[in-house]
């Protein structure tokens, strides 16, 4: 059963990511933990206009905080996010990862180290090719992958670049990414 | 086994020869960043293993300061987190001024782009003849490149965007000389800083001071170092001193917490207010 949820998006990921939350419920027990690469400082706007699209309690992930169940998280600008194993997040301010920081291969990579099989990541629509390494990790450790179809995507390079490296255990539309996750999560008829 | 679990023994291998061989107690670091940082210098050294980095490290002399270099607080920029320059402008200078000398350590100085930047601060608050900086690195190579206040010029935009947002007074140009594709500080900023050799895992208090920054370098260290970290800082603090750390930190999940008062909600800058040497 899947216990975490990681996405990594870029360019035209915004509006991408309110589409992917306003399809989780209430009773979505997995943690949701997000890269979104911006160039501004200005996180906490996407944080409000994330929470304006989601049921799910939504915030920005802080230093050694205990990750909830059903909590969605969004990685603070200008750091990497992390997750230790005690379920706990971790920042660093080591250099960039593909020319970005956040990086969505730095939390891939340590999510599904912690997770595992347990594991689900949603690579969506970016203009680089951030994702691919990590989303191969997570394949390789028996997580699930999960690409928005590159042909839909606002920017096709990001999913494009994961299922390039990593292949995917499912290729979706928008649209059918929400209910993926839902049943990935075991929640019923969906 | 899979490759991260057997890459686990190797850091954990790593780390022990560190400790053994050179006396580095990296063992009270963050787990997944640490290790973040070892298969990144695997792959800048170009070797095939984290065992291989490891019989350097024990059979090769020299080769160790290179490691600490890379393992060290990472690079950092001028003016980094502009945000908290204008809170000490604005909130913490004022009350330090009344001091006749001060006292200031910059913990983990890396570089040694804050120092600088607390010089140029101190400077434009016609306070810096008054203060004594000591920034202090566990890497000896580092410091060294903090001695001599070179950067790479293409940084440069970054610095003014910087030094405009933290409220800087002049222009950061008057503080440099830009030569080739180089940055190098000013003399005259560097008369009273003391750049010097101190490991926060394994070093005690060595002065009195009225202000401490060390920002992002807590985020590296498990609770137990964080603990350790927090109280030689408190224990260094003359009361009512400050404490500066990263924006995104905080003493929240820390047992010195009570120790200290948050000055603002919006900035990790605190104050301290139990007594010093208090249990």
């Amino acid at each position: 059963m899947m216990e975490a949820c990681v996405v990594g998006a870029s360019t035209g990921g915004v509006s991408a990511l309110r589409s992917l939350l306003r399809g989780l419920d209430k009773g979505f027990r997995p943690s949701v933990i997000i890269v979104q690469h911006t160039a501004t400082e200005g996180f906490n706007v996407l944080v409000d206009l994330l929470r304006d699209s989601c049921v799910l309690p939504v915030s920005e992930a802080q230093s050694r905080e205990p990750i909830q169940p059903g909590h969605v998280y969004l990685a603070p600008p200008r750091y990497h996010l992390l997750v230790e194993r005690q379920h706990r997040f971790a920042l660093s301010v080591d250099e960039r990862v593909c020319h970005v920081r956040p990086a969505a291969d730095v939390l891939f990579q340590s999510a599904a180290e912690v997770w595992r099989e347990r594991l689900a990541a949603v690579v969506l629509t970016g203009a680089n090719d951030d994702g691919a390494r990590g989303a191969a990790l997570v394949r390789s450790l028996g997580g699930t992958l999960i690409v928005q179809d590159p042909q839909e995507a606002e920017a096709p390079e990001m999913p494009a670049a994961a299922l390039r490296l990593a292949g995917a255990d499912h290729v979706l539309p928008l649209n059918r990414i929400a209910p993926m996750l839902l049943k990935l999560a075991g929640r019923a008829n969906a | 086994m899979h490759l991260t679990d057997r890459q686990d023994i190797e850091v954990a291998l790593f780390t022990e020869a560190l400790r053994k061989r050179h006396g580095y107690d990296f063992g009270q670091y963050a787990p997944a960043s640490f290790k973040r940082r070892v298969l990144g210098l695997v792959t800048a050294l170009h070797l095939r293993s984290v065992s291989e980095l490891t019989e350097r490290v024990i059979h090769d002399e020299t080769f160790i300061h290179s490691v600490i270099e890379r393992l060290s607080v990472p690079v950092s920029e001028l003016f980094r987190e502009p945000q908290t320059f204008v809170a000490l402008r604005e909130r913490v200078l004022p009350e330090l001024a009344s001091y006749p000398h001060i006292n200031i350590w910059q913990a983990g100085c890396a570089h040694g782009e804050e120092a600088y930047s607390m010089a140029i601060l101190l400077r434009e608050a016609g306070m810096y003849e008054r203060c004594q900086i000591y920034a202090t690195d566990f890497s000896d190579a580092a410091l060294a490149k903090a001695q001599e206040g070179i950067y790479p010029a293409r940084e440069m935009p970054l610095y003014l965007e910087n030094y405009r947002k933290a409220g800087g007074k002049a222009r950061l140009q008057d503080y440099c000389t830009e030569k080739y594709d180089l940055l190098k500080m000013h003399d005259e900023l560097r008369a009273n800083i003391t750049f010097a050799n101190h490991n926060l895992v394994s070093d005690g208090v060595f002065g009195e001071m009225h202000l401490i920054l060390c920002r992002n370098v807590l985020i590296y260290f498990t609770d137990p170092l964080q603990d350790r970290v927090l109280g030689l800082f408190r224990d260094s603090l003359v009361r009512g001193g400050y404490l500066c750390i990263g924006i995104k930190e905080s003493l929240s999940f820390s047992g010195v917490a009570s120790d200290f008062q948050l000055l603002s909600r919006e900035l990790p800058v605190f104050r301290r207010t139990a007594p010093r040497n208090a249990p």
